[in-house]
Formats: structure tokens, sequence, C-alpha cells
């Protein structure tokens, strides 16, 4: 047992029984950032932000909220909306950030991509990435069921069906799922269970995953530039601010990334107010009926790029190219045959390999919410082949990449 | 590195900043917690006071608690006239007196059993008793059943309203807000 | 600089994004429709002045109108009660003490006269084939029609509601509330109404029997409304979020516009019910809308205030590291 002396003030007592000062340096004081950033490098502690409140107002949701088919929309559209004190508030930060996490973490990886953030033993953090980009799908899929409303049932009617594998006619496997034939009683109560409880478990511990990946490698830096981390610290700590390559984590990196929050709950709070629409589909407003599919069906607007990937094709093919679209990314690392950890600007052709498979997911994106007819269908079709075929290329355009 | 944690005014400005917006949004999880407005909108029962046979104890509901109505015979008026105490805790409707109480035990909320013979209240969990006026004749509870808020409306009984004659029951310290 | 031109690049491609799959989508999947202000431009307008005593003895005398209809502001009850009316119409008769406040004069003449044309439904009811509506056409009581549609119709006017007086719940009650229900009650300026049916508001029952038994008499009404319409008409508590006042409002004014073929009959009201309309489907499914903005308002100064000192405060901490 270590040694306890008679404390000398409150800090002092927990000092020595947690070692809070210690914590502090490991984790704040002496967590080295590089200084060469830009607000791109703020979208973590956005994420960390948004998760909270999704965490907070989900929290006085589950209060109210009824996972009952008979009951479910009502305790939305009705308890929660117009009896609960600010229920109507919570749920539009809720819906609203549901939305704007997923446009907060296509920034987040598309920055990572820019920058070669995942390469040279940094890949753990890209997988970790991925893993926690897959959570909150499924995420925000469960709780997209749980108003129980037109868009949440046809929305877990279309999605589960797709588990059914196209001609392998996997109908149990669906029904196991669902735990009924159609979306009823028992598929709105496990998605209830995952929305609340098992999924969020899991994203708590990849945050967790995703955070201690960073340790090791570090931060990446705007121009890919390796740091002397150790002696950069040293020279910050002798008090050379100015010269140092690094800052801390708190309060340096911390005062940057909350400026950055702050900017950006404006923007936030403006949508959760003013401009709600977009993320809480007005035909979710009527309630679920398994006799009758609204007119449009569609995905929220962060799904479209790979449902549009599954639309063109015939099933199988659109099922195993849509496959192929969830579970590519996570190659990522291993596909890019570079060397070059630096910004794809100073890249030669993956410079336009970036744009291009930006600018075709935006297309993907769009092309999956209008309906698919005439020179929709086309624009869809052409985009999904280049997305797939953007992949094929990425290895041989990356292996004859110029070293910088 | 000894000032890298400390803060600088805008620091402790912006902290304070920060407590404000994190004060206010308690004030709205506060509200989240109240009871619904159909809840509260609920919380009034009207009986009909004609319906009561003497001496027969019937359990009404208020707001998810029992409501005890014990219509007197004329003999046990007779009786509680005789004590002030008593015939105060008894509600007047038309010629009739009732006990109206809350048919909670006032010790730790136990429901207690009437005995229709013996003309008393026996509460089983710990033995408190109390007479047909709901006043209490044996410890532990501290004091006579509770009143419920009524309102007297002809020969009809509304809980959950105060009328006069609940305020002066109130004054007089025949009952606490229940 | 920098910071300022990738910014710059995030915001375009997000607002593209948006501008995409929002207003571009939502114009290739939805038709849009341009509202005619509530002036029913293909009916006749009025030409001739009404005169109210006349206009009295017509509706209750030779244009047989308490035959069918009931007049509570003059006393006179409906001759039916809403389930004897359905059973024998497929909807209740409306009773006519607000009529006149609530729909367009030209579309009350039209009505009188030619009821499905003013209702739009003429697919529906080919008197070839002997498919009648309900009401019967009002030909005239042997002088000018023209001059006798206008008296009842001055008539029915002078016996209205001021338009100050028709509360938005009276609007949507006339208007909509024979065919739709709002299941959802409401409270509004600290008073709470109940449930809407059919057949008027749900009253509350002390013993369940009598919940259920007239839970059985809306759901019989349902039942023949359900034939008569091809589709009982939906609940329409939270229509003003799953469709929008725009919406709502541009089918009123004419169903045929969004739905050909429908059974929904073109409502007939004038501009300012319309808004009574939209007023009260807010009241009940939007009821926190005025907190909304006052909230709304609030947070916004709040978080512009908590942006500059997070801003200032970083200018603090960076001064030494530049």
């Amino acid at each position: 047992m270590a040694h306890f002396t008679k404390a000398t003030s409150l800090h002092d007592w927990l000092n020595q029984r947690l070692g809070i000062d210690t914590v502090r340096r490991v984790m704040a004081t002496e967590y080295w950032i590089p200084k060469n950033i830009n607000f791109l490098w703020a979208m973590g502690m956005i994420l960390a932000i948004t998760f909270g409140l999704l965490l907070v107002s989900g929290i006085f949701l589950l209060m109210y909220y009824q996972p009952n088919v008979a009951t479910a929309f009502d305790s939305v559209n009705y308890t929660i909306m117009q009896e609960v004190g600010y229920g109507w508030l919570w749920r539009h930060i809720h819906g609203v950030a549901a939305s704007v996490v997923f446009l907060i973490i296509y920034i987040h990886m598309f920055t990572g991509i820019y920058y070669g953030s995942y390469k040279k033993g940094r890949e753990m953090i890209w997988i970790s990435g991925m893993l926690l980009f897959v959570a909150f799908s499924a995420e925000a899929f469960s709780g997209y069921m749980l108003p129980w409303g037109q868009m949440s049932y046809w929305a877990g009617m279309v999605i589960t069906n797709l588990f059914s594998g196209g001609s392998l006619h996997a109908n149990g496997l669906v029904e196991w799922i669902r735990g009924d034939y159609v979306p009823a009683q028992a598929f709105l109560s496990r998605f209830f269970m995952l929305h609340v409880l098992l999924i969020p478990l899991a994203i708590l511990g990849l945050i967790g995953l995703h955070f201690g990946a960073l340790r090791i490698p570090h931060v990446n830096n705007q121009d890919g530039e390796e740091i002397d981390f150790e002696a950069e610290a040293a020279k910050y700590k002798a008090g050379d601010k100015a010269n140092s390559k690094v800052i801390a984590f708190a309060n340096d990196f911390m005062s940057k990334d909350m400026m950055v929050v702050g900017i950006y709950l404006i923007f936030f709070f403006y949508l959760v107010f003013y401009h709600y629409d977009f993320a809480m589909d007005p035909v979710n407003f009527d309630p679920a009926n398994g006799l009758k599919t609204p007119a449009h069906i569609y995905p929220e607007w962060y799904f479209l790029w790979s449902y549009e990937i599954l639309r063109p094709f015939s099933t199988d093919v659109g099922l195993i190219a849509f496959a192929f679209a969830q579970v590519i990314f996570f190659a990522l690392p291993f596909l890019d045959r570079s060397p070059n950890t630096v910004p794809a600007s100073r890249r030669g052709l993956f410079k336009f390999w970036f744009w291009a498979m930006l600018i075709d997911m935006i297309i993907l994106t769009a092309m999956g919410k209008v309906p698919p007819q005439g020179l929709f269908s086309t624009i869809g079709f052409y985009a999904a082949l280049t997305f797939i075929g953007l992949w094929i290329l990425l290895p041989f355009i990356t292996k004859f990449e110029k070293k910088v | 590195m000894k000032n890298s944690s400390r803060r600088g005014f805008m620091g402790k400005a912006f902290g304070a900043i920060t407590g404000v917006g994190a004060v206010a949004s308690l004030y709205a999880m506060k509200r989240s917690w109240d009871p619904l407005p159909s809840v509260k909108a609920a919380g009034f029962t009207t009986l009909d006071m004609s319906t009561y046979k003497e001496n027969e104890l019937v359990t009404e509901k208020w707001r998810g608690k029992p409501i005890f109505i014990l219509k007197q015979t004329t003999e046990m008026v007779k009786k509680a006239k005789s004590n002030p105490r008593d015939i105060e805790r008894l509600v007047k409707v038309g010629d009739d007196y009732f006990m109206v109480c809350l048919g909670l035990c006032t010790h730790l909320g136990c429901i207690p059993g009437y005995h229709p013979e013996k003309k008393n209240f026996l509460c089983a969990c710990h033995g408190g008793m109390y007479d047909f006026t709901g006043d209490v004749t044996k410890a532990p509870p501290p004091r006579g059943l509770d009143i419920p808020p009524f309102k007297i409306d002809g020969n009809k009984l509304v809980l959950g309203e105060e009328g006069s004659e609940y305020k002066k029951m109130l004054e007089n310290g025949t009952t606490l807000r229940a | 600089m920098k910071e300022l031109s990738i910014l710059v690049v995030v915001t375009i491609f997000t607002l593209l994004t948006y501008f995409l799959v929002e207003p571009f989508a939502h114009s290739q999947m939805h038709k849009h429709v341009e509202s005619e202000a509530f002036v029913y431009k293909d009916l006749p307008a009025l030409t001739k002045k009404g005169d109210v005593a006349h206009g009295k003895e017509l509706v209750m005398g030779a244009g047989a109108c308490i035959n069918c209809h009931g007049i509570k502001v003059e006393g006179i009850q409906s001759p039916m009660d809403p389930m004897i009316a359905v059973q024998a119409f497929g909807v209740n008769t409306p009773d006519l003490s607000n009529v006149g406040a609530v729909f367009d004069p030209n579309f009350l003449a039209m009505h009188i006269k030619n009821p499905t044309h003013a209702l739009m439904i003429e697919h529906r009811f080919d008197e070839s084939k002997g498919q009648m509506h309900p009401m019967p056409p009002f030909y005239g009581s042997g002088g000018d029609l023209d001059q006798e549609v206008a008296d009842m119709i001055a008539y029915l006017q002078s016996i209205a509601p001021k338009a100050e007086e028709l509360t938005p719940k009276m609007a949507f009650e006339t208007a909509c509330g024979r065919c739709h229900t709002i299941n959802y009650p409401y409270t509004k300026d600290g008073k709470a109404h109940p449930a809407w049916t059919q057949i008027g508001e749900k009253p509350t029952f002390k013993k369940k029997q009598d919940a259920l038994a007239f839970e059985t008499k809306v759901l019989d009404y349902q039942d023949k409304l359900k034939k008569y319409m091809g589709a009982l008409p939906p609940d329409l508590s939270m229509y003003i979020r799953s469709r929008g006042e725009h919406y709502i409002k541009t089918f009123i004014e004419n169903p045929q516009n969004y739905l050909k073929g429908t059974a929904m009959p073109r409502v007939g009201v004038n501009a300012e019910c319309a808004e009574k309309i939209i007023e009260h489907l807010k009241d009940v499914g939007d009821s926190k809308r005025h907190m909304r903005e006052e909230i709304g308002k609030n947070i916004m100064i709040y978080i512009i205030i908590f942006a500059i000192f997070a801003i200032l405060w970083k200018k603090e901490v960076w001064r030494e590291l530049h």
C-alpha cells in the first residue's frame, strides 16, 4: 500500500488518492497537439458536444416515450410535443442533432482523407472512426423507427428486406431481425432497446478507442509534417511557446475548439428553432400504416449516397454494390499505396481522386432522393459506377505517386 | 508551464457564460419533470352524495388515492355533535353528514380497514386506530385522517377544488392541506 | 486567410448538398400549386342584392332546407341526429348557423343550385347512372332563381356570427369536422378542449361502458362515412406538420389539384376562414409554436454571446502562442 500523509487541502487529499494532477497533466496540460492546424481539427470536439446534446435530449425523451405500436406515435407527437414542459425542445434538439452529427462526421472524414490522417501509424484512428460511423448509422436508423410514423415503418420494412440477400431469399433472416413477418411490436421493442442501450454503449466504447488510438501516433497537422513531440514539448515547457511546434490540449487547443464550437452552435440552434423540417421529415408525422406506402420514400440524407448505389442495379448486383459501399472506406489506409502523408493538393493524381470522390458522393446523395426516373436514373447509375471505379483505381494511382 | 492551465480573465468570463447556459438548461430539465397538464387537469372528481348508504364505507378514487366516504347514521351524528372536534370533521351535504377522508393512514400511508359494528378504523400495519369521523384514537398516527380539498355543489361534492367549508377546516386546524 | 477559404469550401459543398436534397429534390417530387387566394374564379359572382326576410322564408319554406338541416341559432334542431343522417346520406347534414361566415358566397350560391359542381365531385355523381348527391339542387320557387339564391345567402349571412366571433375551432368544425377527426385534445388561452370526432367533441366518461358506447357510435359513423367517401378521411391532428400550411391551403381550395379523382370535395371557405382553419390546426398540432419562437430568440442571443466570449478567450490564450 502506498504511503499517505495528512492532507494539506482537499486538492492534496484527492491528489494522494486519485492522482488528479497526473491525470490533468496527461490528459490536458501536457497532451501535445501540433500548432499547425486549422478549424477542421475542431470537428472532433464538435462531434463530442453534439453527442452530448443527443444524450441529454435523449434522456428527457426517454422519460415519456412509449415503445408500443399503439401508443408510440402519440407519445411522441402528443405527449412530448404538446404536453411535456420543453418536450418539443428536446425532440427538436434530438432530431436536428441526429442529422447535423452526420454532416460533421462527413466533414471529419473528408478532412482525414484530404490530409492523409489515416496513414503511417494512424490506421487504427481511421478504423475506429469508421466503426463509429457504422455505430452512428445504426443508432440513427434505430432511432428513426421510434416515432412509428409512415417513414419509420416503411424504412424499417425496406432496410430489413435488404437482409433477404436478393436471390438468396433469406426471408427467415429478415423475419428473425424483425421478430415478426412485418415490422410490428417485437420490431419496435428491440429497436428501442438497440437505440437506448446497446448501440450507445458500443458508441461510448468506440469513442474511448478512437481517442486512445490518437495517443501514440499523435494528431496529424496541416502539412503532414513529422514532429518530434518530445523536443517541441520541451521547448514549450521552457517557455518558448511561440517557437514550439506544439500546443497543450488545455487550454491552447481547447480554446480554439470552443471558438469553433461557439460558431457551430449558432448554426445548430438556428436549425433547431427555425429550420427543422429537413431533419424531421413531414411524412413521418403521419402515423404508420402497413397498408399504404407513402408516394415517395427515401432515407435521411446521410444514407442517400449508399442507397443510390443500391438503386440503379438489379437486385443482386445492387446488393453487392451496396455491401461494397458499406465496407470499402474501412480499407482506405491499405488501398492508398503511397507513403506520402501530405495534403491531397500536393499528391498528384490523388488530388483529383479526392475531389472526384467528394463530388461523386454528393451526386449520389442528390440522386438518391429524387424519383428514380429518366435522367436521374441514368445519372445515378453512372455516379454509382464512378464510385466503384474510383475505389478500384485508388491503389494504382497511389502506387505510382511521386514521393514528396 | 505553471500558468499553462491557469485561466486569464477571458477564460473566467467564458466559464461564467457557460455556467449561465448550464443553469438555464437546468430550468428546462426541471420543467420536463413536472406533472403533465393532462395529469393536473384530471385532478378533479365529482361525487354524487345521494348514492351512499348509512354506515357503509365506500372507497372512491381521487388523484390515484383512495377516498373514504362514510355516511353517518343519526346516532353517529348525535355522538359526533357531543364533541366539537368530531363534528367539525364531518361534511354536511343537504341534511346528511359524511366523513370524507383520504384513506391513507397518517402514520406511514397504509390503508386502514373499517369495522361497521365497532364503527372504527384499524390500520393493520402498525395498529393505529381512528373513530367514525376519521379522528385518531390510538397512536402511532400523529393526527386524524386527512381531508381532501372539496367543494359542495348542491348534493354533489367536487374533490380537488377548495370550497369555503374546506377552507374553514384548514383554518381551524381540522386537517392539513392534502 | 487560409482558414477562411477552407470555411468557404466547406460551406459551399454543404449548401450545395442541402440544395440538392431539399429544395431541388422536393421540387422534383411534388407538384407546385399556387394558391388562388380563395376567389373561386370558376364560379359566377353573385350579382343580385339579397333580401334577408325573403331569404328566411325560402330557407324555412319553399327551399325546404330545414327538412334536412338544423339552424341552432334560430332554435331549429336538426331533424335527424348524426347517426340517422349518416345512415341516410353517408355523412351528417351540416347545421346552417355558421355557414354564412365560413363559406364564400359564390360557392354557397353554386352549392344551392348545383352541389356537385360547387364541390367539384361531378365525377362521383353521374345522374344518368342514378348516382345522386344527397343534397338535391334548388331549382327555384317560381321567382328569379338568382334573386332567390341571393336572398337565401343574405339570410344565412345575417344569422352567421361576425368574423371576429367565429373562432378557429368553429371554422374548423363547420368546414371540416363532419368528415375529419382531431384525436389530440388541446389547450388554448387556458381553456382545455377535448378531442373532436365526426359526431362532436369527445366527452369524458366515468364508466367504461359509456366510453365504449360512444366509441362504437363513432366507429359506426366512420363505417358509413368510409363507404360514402371510399376511404376514411384522415385524422388531422398533425397535418400542420405532415403537410404544412401551403399544401393544406391549396388542397382545400381545390383538392383535384393534387389528387385527381379524389372524393374530397372542394371546401369553398373564404380566405379569412382558411386562415382560421390553419390556425386551428396549429393550435392542435403545433401548440408550442409561440414558445418556440420566444425561446428561440433568447437562445440565439445567448449563443451569440457565448460564441463572442469563446472567440475572446481563444485570442487571449493564443496571444503567447503566435
